[in-house]
């Protein structure tokens, strides 16, 4: 059976991708999910935001309480330090990239227009094939204006095209108002792929301490909903490859992605609660499913039923609102 | 060239040509000891192209032993220490000496504790060693130090004689230079390969075995000491063969006395340390005035080679005065003096000789004080024995001098900083010197001076740069510069009496320039018209914040020093900086780099002049710093200390046995927290927290009866009472606004929220200068209201426990210390009846250093009586107030008993069968002891005048035997040790920080495994020593380890229980500290995290359960439920080894972990078994 894709232009064995999470953190786990089948990794965030705070809170730590007291000018060893800055992650992308042969994918979160683009340049030289531009901020500023914000994004798109020359992938959340609008933008300024969805840490009150808690919650098989819905929607509208990501735990799940129009599906939930080898399970169902269902390749059934492939194109936009909206009435 | 302090050039020398260094960290020659370590982390190599081995030992005598064992077996080895730590070197040195081994031990020399400690400089350590039969070699500056060390071991390996090279303690080790570095093949040369091999050859080695270190009898002892002095005649000629040859290849030329001065000079002074270069410096100076004096620098102090002093003396001189900087009581002269008498009378050389002392712990002593010595010596008659820097109205022994003599001359740039510890100023001011240093041709110099404050802490920075070396080994009295980087300052220091005329002025503050000028007092603005001043101002807070900062203002002063002193050209200057941001925080990272040239950027388009107006406006003086109702020693002694004048008072003024009053910490109001807690009695659950955890005893607890408010300041706060064995009692509580240093423990650890706003809890943080007026006054009404009767309060329960007056307060500990809430605890359950033992270390110095004391008394007048010995020698120290105390009950037992029938018997009786189990009991055995007095008085006996005299001894003392870990776990552990083996009852109290904090954070045997310290800068990797298992191994020991972050109620309960059992106990208590890289507001989070997770367990061993048939051991926390790496996240002193050595913190991580666990089970498994 012919799984193989194409994602971001390069050729992908399968559509089933392990997102960025800590499985890919240390380079024993890359090389287990390349030998679970992984057909690339797109490898943990760099955040730069939490490197510049690192930086930060050594600075702080080690000069803390310093130059007070003639007893004890410092508190610390004058020891050379390692790596501070994207080094450490620059340095696991160049030991993953060697040891493994699938694709490697790099992602990365910036805070200044500087550091986008230099990191995502650094990744590069480090031998990363694409950069996933991992847009990870809520807006939370009541007098920003959604124009400003799809504006940064894709000024961030284009600076970061314009600095590396390897496919740039961006992922986003759900939260635009017009979702194929911000998608088309992106396609148009140059995205060589648009990730679906970016699930974010969602905050929770501790009734005991009363006080706000940010635990992780891994994602739910209802979570892939949203993501099946848009990449139905915008397959066949936009040039950019199309991933899916958000609750896929099932090949069920990769299959239904692959129908919509997805060019690759990103796991990671179900990879973290069953474990890597998880990912035999699901390619081995997609092929099942595959065989059974007499298709000769991924190829031949993907987006077969995407918006524009479906008999009835509006049940993925107004029918189930209007059952929503029904059901919503009697209940009133 | 170079821009360091001696501290670092001389270990850059030292570690370049051993092979062994055994260190222990003492003040000021620790950094030597952590360089070493550093760099044997960095694995630099020595000349010999190996790393040397850099080893902490137990004590000082610990290091002298490693060295010597090392030295008997033919490693190049070496060891840095200071005053009491060469003391107890001693042994080991006379056994060194004794066998002809060559090694050089390098001291920061010190003062040696007397009536007091002292961190600083003078040569009384030095001193005491000088019969120990090292060489002693003495540099007097930087570069000299660097030097010498070089000198030093050459010479001991040409002669086989030991050395001590010493340089002046902070004055020169400190003291940041510009030096010519050693290069190795310089080392190498003076180094050579056939002296080290002379060392091998005299190893010891079963390859050729012989003994050393034989026991002598009375027939040949005497004579085989009569050997060695060949080797001590040739050790003069060899040293300064060794100074030729490091000429040749240097330039730089020193001989065992070097004379400086007239030819024909008729004056004299000789010396030797930092004092020298003073001394060199004015006698240019008034040589160039048409005086003709000299000065003899000691070089080669021991062996005292008397001809080549003798020839060191021009043949013109009439007079000379020879100074010591130590002082030998009731001996006939200081050391130096004795010794040049001796050279003069036994060579018949006829000379006027007088001898003075000088710089006790770092006494400044400047051009103006050795003028008045050659004044002194130009008199017919010039005094003897005389001191110089001091008034002393006692004995009369200071000479006169005129203050305002100066030599410093004008091609010489000279600043002053005034700023805080927290803001970077020195930081920066350090920088600045490597940048001038470095860039320029200028020679540069600095040295820092710091208050005895840990929090809160005032620096100033004396600066110097010139063209030529500098030799003004004393501090800046004048300046063309002076930065007060402290609004704050204005109003308490005299800042611009410094300042020269024309100089410039740069004021730190947020006003502007235009409303600057009616802002400054009016003594300010009186001297910067006065001396024509130039007065620049920046507002250098805001400029930090807006670059990202903080409260961090070292980068915007330092570009403000340079944009307006003229040091450099402005544009060179900012491109210099950038480039030394770069050098210094390259490693640390982008984000730092780019931070800090934010700051600069920023910070020009700040910084503004402004016109001095030609009449001066504000008033006010300098503010009082005591009120009026202070006691009269406060007011005449301890205020003149804290204003900064302590130089100024009399021999007089100061007790003769170093005996101070308690309690003065609360007449010091130091105003440091920008914020401070305030009480929501609204939502206060009354639980006393709060109180508990105040590193500083500012959160006070009273109740009392509603009619007691009646009159109470409008914003004074109260609540109804929720305890109900008060009912109707109104529950107060109250903040000491002027004492709080704003550490915020309280706010983190208080349990109450606010309904409305859950961010707002029963304590909040809130500015301080708008609520301070009212807040004082509510302090002050809440004094006047009677303290709880300790009767009625349940000790065991901290919300009524907190109750108790603290009778420790205000202490200059860090904001946020780990140690003080057990101190302040310990206090209010039985400080009124305490004895404290209080080892050197972070709590004998906010414990006991001038000006102020936080032990303080209660309204009888009861309070802890504190006293510190030494470091090594606490616990029988403590052991020995035990001993006196119970041989003075006995005593007084056995009067009462034989004077039973005159005294009354029922009282008698009473007294001795009192049990004083508890607080009912002791205040009883109290009023029955009063009644005794009372009756004794009647009585006209010997027995009753001694008894009277004995008396209060019937009454129960508690003896508290305090210090940190470095104490109990390394350098007092034998005696430790012994203490908790003899039975006796005594109450041991470990503030477990887990690194020697006082002196900066360096590795103790407490210091987990995989934690980056000082001495373990490639991480710990060995485990923590288990204390409390090794206690309870006695079976008769009361063991408790407890953490009050963890379980507040299990500590209160852990101390009830040591202090009633009748035997030793000993409470292990975990202490959070500036040195573990956390944030201090949270620090009891840290706690509570390091017990669930493991790495801190909570119990009791109570030997009377075992005697009771129970298990003594009770495991009093929970299993580990949090994984450990959790906690080890919270502190940079685990993170610092992630990227320092990633490898290796991951193995260590698994090691520590297991480790944890290994340890719980081991304990379940204990407390688990059958008693």
């Amino acid at each position: 059976m012919d799984l193989s894709t194409t994602y971001l232009g390069l050729k992908l064995r399968t559509p089933i991708v392990p997102s960025a999470s800590p499985l890919s953190e240390t380079l024993d786990g890359a090389k287990r999910l390349e030998d679970a089948g992984a057909s690339a990794i797109v490898l943990s965030s760099v955040f730069e935001e939490q490197l510049a705070h690192e930086q930060l809170e050594m600075e702080h730590h080690l000069t803390h309480g310093t130059e007070s007291y003639a007893e004890a000018t410092s508190y610390f060893p004058d020891t050379q330090l390692g790596d501070l800055g994207p080094e450490t992650c620059l340095d696991h992308i160049r030991k993953v990239k060697s040891a493994v042969d699938v694709p490697v994918i790099a992602s990365l979160n910036g805070t200044t227009p500087g550091g986008w683009t230099s990191f995502a340049t650094w990744m590069e030289q480090a031998g990363a094939d694409a950069v996933e531009l991992n847009l990870y901020n809520i807006p939370t500023d009541p007098d920003q204006p959604a124009e400003e914000i799809e504006k940064g994004y894709e000024e961030i798109l284009c600076a970061v095209k314009g600095a590396v020359n390897i496919p740039v992938a961006l992922k986003l959340g759900p939260f635009f108002t017009n979702m194929g609008h911000v998608a088309k933008r992106f396609d148009k300024a140059g995205a060589d792929g648009l990730v679906l969805f970016n699930r974010f840490y969602q905050p929770d009150i501790d009734l005991e301490e009363l006080e706000v808690v940010s635990n992780v919650l891994l994602s739910t098989p209802q979570a892939m909903r949203l993501p099946l819905r848009w990449i139905a929607i915008l397959s066949g509208r936009v040039e950019a490859d199309l991933a899916a990501t958000s609750g896929i735990g099932h090949s069920c799940d990769v299959i239904k992605m692959l129908l919509a129009g997805a060019k690759v599906t990103q796991v990671c939930s179900v990879l973290l609660k069953a474990g890597i080898d998880h990912l035999r399970q699901l390619e081995l169902g997609l092929v099942e499913w595959l065989e059974e269902n007499e298709y000769e390749s991924v190829e031949q059934m993907r987006g077969s039923m995407s918006q524009r492939n479906v008999a009835d194109p509006a049940a993925f936009e107004r029918a189930q609102y209007m059952k929503a909206l029904r059901t919503f009435s009697v209940m009133v | 060239m170079t821009t360091i302090d001696a501290n670092e050039a001389v270990g850059d020398v030292a570690y370049r040509i051993n092979e062994v260094i055994s260190i222990y960290p003492i003040t000021p020659a620790s950094p030597m000891g952590e360089w070493s370590d550093a760099w044997m982390a960095m694995d630099k190599p020595n000349i010999w192209n190996t790393v040397p081995d850099v080893v902490e030992m137990q004590s000082e005598a610990g290091a002298a032993g490693a060295v010597h064992g090392a030295l008997q077996t033919g490693s190049l080895t070496t060891t840095f220490t200071a005053s009491q730590g060469l003391l107890l070197m001693i042994p080991n040195l006379f056994k060194i000496a004794g066998e002809l081994t060559p090694t050089v031990i390098h001291v920061a020399a010190r003062t040696v504790a007397t009536h007091a400690l002292s961190i600083f400089g003078d040569h009384s350590d030095v001193m005491a060693a000088r019969t120990t039969g090292f060489g002693m070699l003495a540099s007097s500056s930087v570069q000299e130090a660097h030097d010498f060390t070089l000198i030093s071991h050459a010479a001991s390996l040409e002669s086989s004689i030991p050395f001590i090279h010493f340089f002046d303690g902070f004055r020169t080790s400190h003291e940041i230079q510009k030096i010519e570095r050693l290069d190795d093949d310089v080392l190498h040369a003076m180094i050579t390969d056939d002296l080290v091999r002379r060392h091998r050859h005299r190893a010891l080695s079963p390859d050729r075995p012989v003994i050393r270190g034989t026991a002598q009898n009375p027939d040949v002892f005497f004579q085989a000491r009569e050997t060695v002095n060949p080797y001590y005649d040739a050790c003069a000629d060899k040293t300064e063969a060794a100074m030729d040859r490091f000429a040749e290849l240097t330039g730089r030329r020193y001989h065992p006395f070097d004379y400086h001065g007239a030819p024909d000079a008729d004056r004299v002074i000789v010396l030797m340390g930092s004092g020298a270069d003073a001394t060199h410096e004015t006698v240019d100076y008034m040589n160039g005035h048409g005086e003709k004096v000299g000065v003899i620098k000691v070089r080669l102090y021991r062996p005292f080679d008397v001809k080549r002093f003798i020839d060191s003396i021009p043949p013109s001189v009439k007079s000379i005065a020879v100074l010591d900087r130590t002082k030998e009581p009731g001996s006939a002269g200081e050391p130096l003096y004795v010794d040049c008498v001796t050279a003069l009378h036994e060579t018949g050389k006829q000379l006027r000789t007088v001898g003075g002392r000088y710089g006790l712990s770092s006494k400044e002593f400047t051009p103006a004080m050795v003028k008045g010595i050659f004044d002194n010596l130009a008199l017919e008659s010039p005094k003897n024995h005389f001191t110089v820097g001091i008034h002393d109205d006692v004995t009369h022994t200071s000479i006169d001098y005129d203050p305002s003599f100066s030599t410093e001359p004008d091609t010489v740039i000279r600043a002053l900083f005034y700023g805080l510890g927290s803001d970077g100023t020195v930081g920066a001011n350090k920088n600045t010197i490597k940048i001038i240093g470095g860039e320029t041709e200028n020679n540069a110099q600095g040295y820092f001076v710091y208050d005895s404050k840990k929090a809160g802490a005032v620096t100033v920075s004396h600066l110097r740069f010139g063209p030529d070396p500098i030799r003004s080994s004393y501090l800046v009295n004048r300046a063309s510069f002076v930065a007060c980087h402290q609004q704050v300052f204005l109003e308490t220091y005299d800042m611009l009496a410094n300042l020269d005329d024309g100089g410039t002025f740069l004021l730190n503050t947020s006003w502007s320039a235009e409303e600057v000028w009616n802002h400054l007092p009016g003594r300010v603005q009186r001297a910067l018209i006065e001396k024509k001043a130039k007065f620049y101002i920046i507002d250098g807070y805001k400029v930090a914040h807006e670059s990202g900062m903080g409260r961090r203002i070292n980068t915007v002063m330092q570009v403000c020093f340079f944009a307006i002193s003229g040091v450099l050209p402005r544009d060179e200057a900012i491109e210099k900086i950038k480039g030394a941001i770069q050098k210094t925080y390259g490693a640390k990272g982008d984000e730092i780099v780019k931070m800090n040239f934010r700051a600069v950027d920023n910070t020009l388009a700040h910084l503004h002049e402004v016109e001095i107006p030609a009449e001066a406006t504000g008033n006010g003086n300098l503010l009082g710093v005591l009120p009026d109702s202070a006691p009269e020693f406060v007011k005449n002694v301890t205020a003149p200390i804290i204003a900064g004048k302590g130089d100024d008072l009399p021999v007089s003024a100061m007790p003769c046995d170093g005996t101070f009053p308690s309690g003065t910490t609360k007449w010091e109001k130091r105003n440091i927290a920008l914020e401070i807690p305030v009480w929501d009695p609204e939502v206060c659950i009354q639980c006393a927290k709060c109180a508990i955890v105040c590193p500083h005893g500012v959160i006070r607890i009273k109740s009392c009866d509603p009619s007691f408010l009646e009159g109470a300041p409008a914003t004074f706060k109260s609540i109804d009472i929720k305890d109900k064995g008060f009912a109707g009692q109104k529950y107060l509580l109250q903040v000491a606004p002027e004492d709080c240093t704003g550490c915020g423990v309280c706010v983190d650890i208080c349990p109450a929220k606010n309904k409305k706003e859950t961010r707002l809890k029963a304590i909040n943080m809130a500015p301080q200068p708008p609520i301070r007026e009212a807040e004082k006054e509510n302090w002050e009404f809440f004094l006047t209201l009677p303290e709880v009767d300790r009767l009625a309060l349940k000790s065991n329960t901290i919300r009524q426990q907190q109750m108790q007056q603290p009778l420790f307060e205000f202490s200059g500990a860090c904001a946020g210390c780990g140690e003080t809430p057990y101190l302040k605890l310990m206090s209010q359950l039985f400080g009124d009846r305490a004895l404290i033992a209080n080892a050197t270390g972070c709590s004998s110095i906010y414990g006991g250093n001038l000006p102020t004391t936080p032990w303080t008394v209660n309204h009888e007048g009861r309070g802890p009586a504190w006293s510190n010995s030494l470091f090594e020698d606490n616990a029988e120290f403590g052991l020995g107030f035990r001993l006196s105390v119970d041989k003075q009950t006995e005593m007084a037992r056995e009067l009462v008993a034989e004077m039973a029938v005159r005294i009354g018997e029922n009282l008698a009786k009473e007294i001795l069968e009192a049990e004083q189990k508890d607080e009912a009991d002791i205040h009883e055995q109290r009023q029955r002891v009063a009644a005794l007095k009372e009756k004794l008085k009647e009585i006209d006996s010997p027995d009753a005048a001694r008894l009277l005299d004995l008396a209060d001894m019937l009454c129960r003392k508690s003896v508290w035997i305090v210090g940190g870990d470095g104490w109990a776990y390394d350098i007092g552990f034998g005696g430790l040790d012994h203490v908790l083996a003899s039975g006796r009852n005594v109450n041991i109290l470990v503030l477990d920080t887990e690194v020697y904090s006082n002196t900066g954070g360096q590795t103790s045997k407490s210091t987990p495994l995989a934690a980056v310290a000082k001495f373990s800068a490639g991480g710990k990797r060995t485990a923590k020593k288990d204390l409390g298992a090794i206690a309870m191994t006695y079976g008769n020991v009361y063991v408790a380890s407890v953490a009050m972050g963890a379980r507040d109620e299990h500590t209160l309960k852990a101390f009830i229980e040591a202090e009633r059992y009748d035997g030793p106990s000993i409470i292990i208590a975990y202490s959070q500290c500036i040195a573990h890289g956390i944030d201090m507001a949270r620090g009891m989070q840290n706690q509570k995290a390091a017990v669930q997770s493991g790495q801190w367990l909570l119990y009791r061993y109570n030997p009377e359960r075992a005697a009771a048939g129970e298990n003594p051991l009770q495991l009093d926390s929970r299993a580990p439920k949090l994984p450990l790496s959790e906690y080890l996240r919270m502190e940079n002193r685990f993170k610092m080894l992630q990227k320092s050595r990633p490898a290796d913190a991951e193995r260590l991580w698994k090691e520590i972990q297991a480790g944890v666990n290994e340890r719980w089970k081991k304990y379940e498994y204990l407390s688990r078994k059958e008693g």
